[in-house]
């Protein structure tokens, strides 16, 4: 594919680059609050912002600035940012990589994001396993505040922002941006009813935004080279900018490239992924983590991005895309993914509690060889009453991977059914217990 | 209960909330840090410093997996279970562990060294098979690096093949 040009992953390209505050200086970095802060008013940052086309990196693909315009600008205070770097969705390591190797970028970010809402203070809320994140987001911020980029009157724009770090304890739901408030206000996370919306009533009821960590580290670039630059790259009007795709599953190559959104799969996977592993056939694809539709191999010339996704019928997400190939068996895959499910359930909406585990039971199952053929009117049937009927997108997730399965891959489920056993496994599916307890 | 160096770190962990009761994921992760696991007398010493119940800290603290409400082995050893890593291994890597260790998920060896856990996604799908061990990643685990992991354990406490910070691919293997 034609050359392009990196704009997150970049800085962290160069030789000995460490991402500390020196090295992100030397890159150009810090550069964009030195702009902005006292000179660009707050709602035109965010007018920038909306004009740019950028839409949340996490999953669900929101416009950012719009996301930022809905705060209420007369609102006396307080009002806070959130960074989300609770990455927990199965097949994403993005944010990982941004938070350990660029920690400044994102930082930047989140001071021109907290300029713009008019926020105080910031918390980011990073997922408990990432300790070595932690530990370097930590230093960054002891780094920028020594200099002045943080703390009171900053850069003299007379701009005061403090910003925590917030480590969670294991909990893939408190990604969900209103069970991260939960989690933050020293809550179960579980997610809020809405309306009202967070930028109404958010943390500790105060209007509040929160961004995904890849969303906040391309602000930087775009206070600094435009809204029109960042709009005439990868797929606009709809899905500009580019994407730090986290490749996984049996491929040659897998690990985190950042392309223009709008390349296809299979660009993706014979330019960056190295084409399948071990000569196999692809089978299968997972393009957006695991609360994205399964495709096929007829998918490979979809263009990656939100509607290019979109339309083929599963969804962009996190970026995340795992393949799996020719033997791979799609039960298997799909029960995989319901004791992942049914384990991070938290337990709030019945539909998606019970269901898991009536889920994962039939799955368990019908890999075991068990399984019978009004089993898959029934796994049809359950997901029908959890789609739509919970708080929270986790519902609609959960169902995903077998919803998909059945529709591309039925006959596998009905081989398990007919021959009593995994067509795919030599020995017995060992079903490995999780040896932690419930949630719920 | 906390050390005094912890209680100085709890003041200062206070001060970044407008409200105690956010600061209790944060103190529930500094007991473990401390104790290797979260007790009830933790607990209830939590309660009282955030003006909250002990069964409310009871509450918060049974949702989140990382939190150990059981003293475990010295070296938790987590190994992730999901689709992405079990597409190339952790089933092979749960059985080097039991091979070398002769432990099953849940289980912890006799001399109280190692527990096994599986646990859901960690964010290193493309550097799999992965296992985490207490606060340290171990990527791209061979039978070997298992064998030399366990070895440097239980000699040093500590093992330099741990990972991060975190970069995949690397340039040098892409050429």
């Amino acid at each position: 594919m034609a050359a392009f040009e990196k704009i997150l992953l970049k800085n962290m390209d160069m030789p000995d680059y460490s991402g500390s505050l020196k090295d992100y200086e030397r890159a150009g970095g810090y550069r964009a609050i030195q702009n902005a802060l006292g000179k660009t008013k707050p709602g035109d940052l965010i007018d920038i912002v909306k004009r740019s086309g950028l839409r949340g990196r996490g999953g669900a693909g929101f416009p950012t600035g719009v996301k930022w315009g809905f705060i209420p600008q007369d609102h006396p205070g307080p009002k806070y940012l959130c960074c989300n770097a609770d990455e927990s969705e199965p097949g994403t390591f993005k944010d990982r990589q941004l938070i350990e190797r660029d920690p400044h970028q994102i930082l930047e970010g989140i001071i021109l994001a907290c300029y713009a809402i008019g926020a105080r203070t910031s918390y980011i809320y990073i997922r408990g396993e990432f300790a070595l994140g932690a530990e370097i987001l930590e230093k960054a911020l002891d780094e920028a505040y020594k200099v002045g980029y943080l703390g009171t009157n900053i850069l003299g724009a007379g701009f005061d922002l403090d910003v925590y770090v917030h480590r969670g304890a294991g909990a893939y739901i408190c990604g969900e941006e209103t069970a991260l408030l939960e989690s933050l206000e020293g809550k179960r996370g579980k997610p809020r009813t809405k309306p009202p919306f967070p930028a109404i009533a958010g943390l500790y009821g105060k209007p509040t935004v929160i961004n995904n960590v890849e969303t906040l580290a391309n602000i930087p670039h775009i206070v600094n080279r435009g809204p029109e630059w960042f709009m005439s790259i990868g797929s606009p009007p709809k899905s500009p900018g580019t994407r730090v795709f986290s490749l996984s599953g049996h491929i040659a190559r897998p690990g985190n490239y950042e392309v223009p959104m709008g390349i296809t799969i299979r660009e993706m996977l014979e330019d960056f992924g190295g084409g399948m592993s071990d000569g196999k056939q692809l089978k299968a694809i997972i393009p957006g983590g695991a609360s994205a539709s399964f495709l096929t191999s007829e998918h490979l010339d979809v263009k990656l991005d939100f509607e290019g996704i979109a339309s083929a019928g599963s969804m962009l997400g996190s970026g995340a895309i795992t393949f799996m190939n020719e033997g791979t068996c799609m039960v298997w895959a799909a029960e995989r993914l319901l004791e992942f499910f049914h384990h991070e359930s938290c337990g709030k909406c019945t539909p998606c509690r019970e269901g898991s585990m009536w889920l994962l039971q039939i799955l368990h199952r019908m890999e075991a060889g068990h399984g019978k053929h009004e089993d898959l009117d029934l796994l049809l049937k359950l997901c029908g009453n959890i789609a739509g009927q919970t708080v929270c997108a986790f519902g609609d997730a959960e169902i995903a991977p077998i919803v998909s399965t059945l529709q591309h891959f039925r006959h596998e489920y009905e081989a398990h059914i007919r021959d009593g056993c995994c067509p795919y496994r030599t020995e017995q599916a060992e079903l490995v217990s999780t040896g932690s307890s419930q949630r719920h | 209960m906390f050390s005094s160096e912890a209680k100085k770190r709890i003041s200062l962990v206070l001060k970044r909330y407008p409200i105690k009761s956010s600061a209790l994921l944060p103190l529930l992760n500094l007991a473990q840090e401390e104790e290797g696991f979260v007790s009830e007398d933790s607990m209830r010493e939590i309660a009282k410093l955030l003006d909250l119940t002990p069964p409310k800290v009871y509450e918060v603290a049974t949702f989140y997996t990382m939190l150990n409400l059981k003293p475990i082995g010295r070296f938790h050893l987590q190994v992730c279970k999901s689709l992405m890593c079990a597409l190339v291994g952790s089933e092979t890597l749960l059985k080097w562990i039991d091979q070398e260790l002769g432990i099953k998920p849940g289980e912890t060896t006799q001399d109280n060294m190692f527990t096994l856990n599986t646990v859901e996604c960690l964010a290193s799908c493309g550097t799999a098979p992965m296992m985490k061990v207490n606060n340290d990643y171990f990527e791209h685990l061979t039978h070997e690096k298992v064998c030399q992991l366990f070895e440097d354990l239980r000699t040093t406490g500590k093992c330099s093949l741990a990972t991060g910070p975190f970069r995949w691919p690397d340039p040098g293997m892409l050429r």
